[in-house]
């Protein structure tokens, strides 16, 4: 199917696009604000840094972004790392009790050696769950949980059990500072997304993760090395969720080895989920989870401006939870909108009736595979 | 394993010896979790005899502090052994917790009345997890996940704050004690140990444990050989949402307060449990006899750390992270022959 000129395929190319409702729902969640808080677009300068919902919106859900972004590919594997929020609260409490203990809190090296800490505990982690998964063949969803149940009991070992709080310029940039106007945790997402991106699909590593994703064993008949890639990508994710982990820590200045990082899994699950990857793995699409993670922030910071209570908050992540995935479930398109899916469905033998064909025609990423969005 | 193992065991080519046979067992990780709450019995027994350890209730509050825990983990065990997951555990007890009490405090309702409504609910919560995992084949995952964010946020919605229950009939219920002779229970340890013998019976003893075992087992063979998969699937996520708010109502008794943060991650410390209690995470295998000896384990731990007075409260984190792990292991060992 080619893309004529005609407005109508143009249309229909543009709405079958894997990028298209995630973002559409972005736009809209947007647009309710704006009866709300009428300056809710407006950017300003003050101190020399730009203010802003927008701006804000980034700013807070870096972390969420950074985390999803790693879960992404491990979701690829068709895996899944529940351990991403205790990894969090690791990182965190080892990096600030690190530059708690040093005489100079405000040391460029000590706070350098804290992070590089807090990082390698990260992917020591990931390694493990990787192990787990890989070596040991156990589920992932069973594999994550033991850190996820032992982690915050570790973090917690690691400040004592108590609130860390610090005190150091350097390590506050991370989280809260600002750098060329913006702040410095927005440059750190684009870096991460940006090598992500570039890894994945400039590279034959996004591929992998794909075949891999698809069916572990096949890949590893035709050599490719399915074990390794599936720890690399649990490594990843750690890493992922600990730099994370750092930007949390640091725009409070205290590390909380119980609270840091509650429940990030779950929202980082979400925003794969709305961005379009599938739980069942073998596709994902890193620019719909990022598009996912600003869904989540952008709802939340709604939420906040429109003045419906705050608590509400879980019971409309719990009903965008649900609407995703009854839409990205064939059957449940097939009994709603009739038997044109059902017959496409059933065809394509895969998750992604309708929105294939089109997909493959606007293909605009260098690997052939799309999800359904 | 999908296929075959790089390394198979030695012992795999070799005609069956007497102890790969006791390894294929599959009573023996209940057999492993009673032997390992035995000898942490008798650890703790050695080192604070001095201190009281050795009262039969010491024993009996293992059953009092944990009834609620073991109600929740059966009906997770249900669940885990129909090959599916229930994450909304912990969010269903709060929730509980906070309906209870609301409906008991500001609506004035008599807590006869309030306990049925809670059951009715939370049955009714995990039959519409079961209906929607089974009949738009979404993962059992990512529908319990929705179902842990909507009762937290329906706790929330109720009251942020706290609601402590001064109702005189509930504490009375809270505080009647059943004289064992050498000890007393609490009325929620007694429904606990109840809801256990019911499962037991259910589970090995009627059409439908057949049916959740056969499904846990192999899903595909299940529905070719003519089982109700659906129903019985629906019915074990009710089950699980119904023991949920049951282990709710017993949490509110224990604690005498609804709080809308009550019960975070208790999805975790149930699911531990049936995994330590030696039932298969992939379903199809296990006991639900093993869960309560989980659940012992755990409640051990809980103890031993109070007794020793200097460790802090997040090495039972710890303690159960390495115990799940080192459970997980041996489950991954006794199967690996078995394709999962």
């Amino acid at each position: 199917m080619t893309t004529s000129s005609t407005t109508s395929s143009r249309w229909r190319a543009l709405t079958h696009h894997h990028l298209f409702w995630p973002v559409a729902v972005l736009v809209l969640l947007l647009l309710v604000n704006v009866p709300f808080t009428p300056d809710f677009f407006s950017i300003r300068m003050a101190d020399g840094h730009l203010y802003g919902s927008l701006v804000s919106i980034v700013l807070f859900g870096s972390p969420l972004i950074l985390v999803a972004v790693g879960m992404t590919l491990v979701i690829a594997t068709g895996g899944i790392d529940l351990s991403v929020g205790a990894v969090v609260a690791i990182t965190g409490a080892l990096a600030c009790s690190y530059i708690s203990d040093q005489k100079d809190q405000g040391a460029l090296s000590g706070v350098l050696l804290a992070m590089g800490l807090g990082l390698l505990a990260a992917v020591v982690c990931g390694l493990w769950n990787g192990f787990l998964v890989a070596r040991m063949g156990i589920q992932p969803i069973i594999a994550t949980l033991i850190i996820m149940v032992a982690g915050r009991g570790v973090a917690q070992l690691i400040t004592d059990g108590q609130i860390i709080t610090i005190n150091s310029e350097p390590y506050k940039l991370i989280g809260g500072g600002y750098w060329l106007t913006l702040p410095f945790s927005i440059f750190v997402v684009a870096v991460v997304v940006a090598v992500t991106v570039v890894l994945t699909r400039r590279t034959a590593l996004g591929l992998l993760v794909e075949a891999v994703g698809g069916n572990a064993e096949a890949s590893r008949l035709v050599g490719i090395r399915s074990r390794r890639i599936k720890i690399m990508v649990y490594a990843f994710c750690a890493l992922c969720a600990g730099i994370a982990g750092l930007m949390i820590s640091s725009n409070t200045s205290a590390a909380d080895g119980n609270n840091a990082g509650l429940w990030i899994e779950l929202d980082a699950i979400l925003a794969v989920v709305i961005g379009g990857t599938s739980l069942l793995g073998g596709r994902f699409s890193v620019g719909g989870t990022v598009v996912g993670a600003l869904v989540i922030q952008t709802l939340t910071t709604t939420i906040y401006t429109i003045g419906v209570p705050t608590q509400t908050n879980l019971v409309f992540k719990a009903a965008v939870v649900i609407v995703v995935c009854l839409l990205q479930s064939p059957k449940f398109r097939a009994k709603v909108f009739g038997a044109r899916f059902a017959a496409g469905s059933a065809a394509k033998g895969s998750a992604a009736p309708a929105a294939a064909p089109a997909d493959a025609a606007t293909a605009t990423e260098a690997s052939p595979k799309m999800e359904v969005s | 394993m999908s296929a075959t193992t790089q390394s198979p065991p030695a012992s795999d080519s070799r005609t069956p010896s007497q102890a790969t046979r006791l390894l294929g067992d599959r009573r023996l990780p209940v057999v492993v979790t009673a032997l390992l709450f035995l000898v942490m019995y008798g650890v703790g027994l050695s080192r604070y005899q001095n201190y009281g350890f050795g009262e039969p209730q010491v024993f009996l509050n293992l059953f009092i502090d944990n009834g609620y825990l073991l109600v929740a983990a059966v009906g997770v065990t249900f669940v885990i052994l129909s090959g599916g997951i229930d994450l909304s555990v912990g969010s269903m007890i709060g929730f509980t917790t906070m309906f209870t009490a609301w409906l008991v405090e500001r609506q004035g309702l008599p807590i006869l009345v309030v306990i049925p409504m809670a059951l009715a609910v939370g049955a009714f919560g995990g039959f519409l997890m079961g209906y929607v995992i089974h009949n738009f084949e979404i993962q059992p995952f990512i529908v319990t996940l929705a179902g842990l964010f909507l009762f937290r946020g329906l706790c929330l919605v109720i009251s942020k704050e706290s609601i402590s229950i001064s109702d005189s009939s509930v504490s009375s219920m809270a505080q009647a004690q059943v004289s064992l002779g050498m000890g007393f229970l609490s009325i929620g340890a007694i429904v606990s140990l109840v809801v256990l013998a019911v499962a037991f019976y259910v589970l090995h003893y009627t059409r439908f444990g057949r049916r959740v075992y056969a499904i846990g087992g192999n899903e595909q063979s299940a529905m070719l050989m003519g089982l109700p998969q659906g129903g019985t699937k629906i019915a074990v996520y009710t089950v699980s949402g119904f023991c949920s708010a049951l282990a709710g109502l017993l949490f509110t008794l224990y604690i005498q307060s609804g709080d809308p943060l009550h019960a975070t991650g208790m999805e975790l410390d149930a699911i531990a449990a049936v995994v330590i209690g030696g039932t298969l995470l992939t379903g199809g295998s296990g006991y639900v006899l093993g869960t309560l000896f989980g659940v012992l384990v755990l409640g051990l731990i809980k103890s031993i750390i109070q007794f020793e007075g200097t460790l802090s409260s997040w090495w039972t984190k710890i303690a159960t992270g390495v115990l799940l792990c080192a459970f997980i292991l041996v489950q991954r060992f006794m199967t690996t022959r078995k394709k999962t």
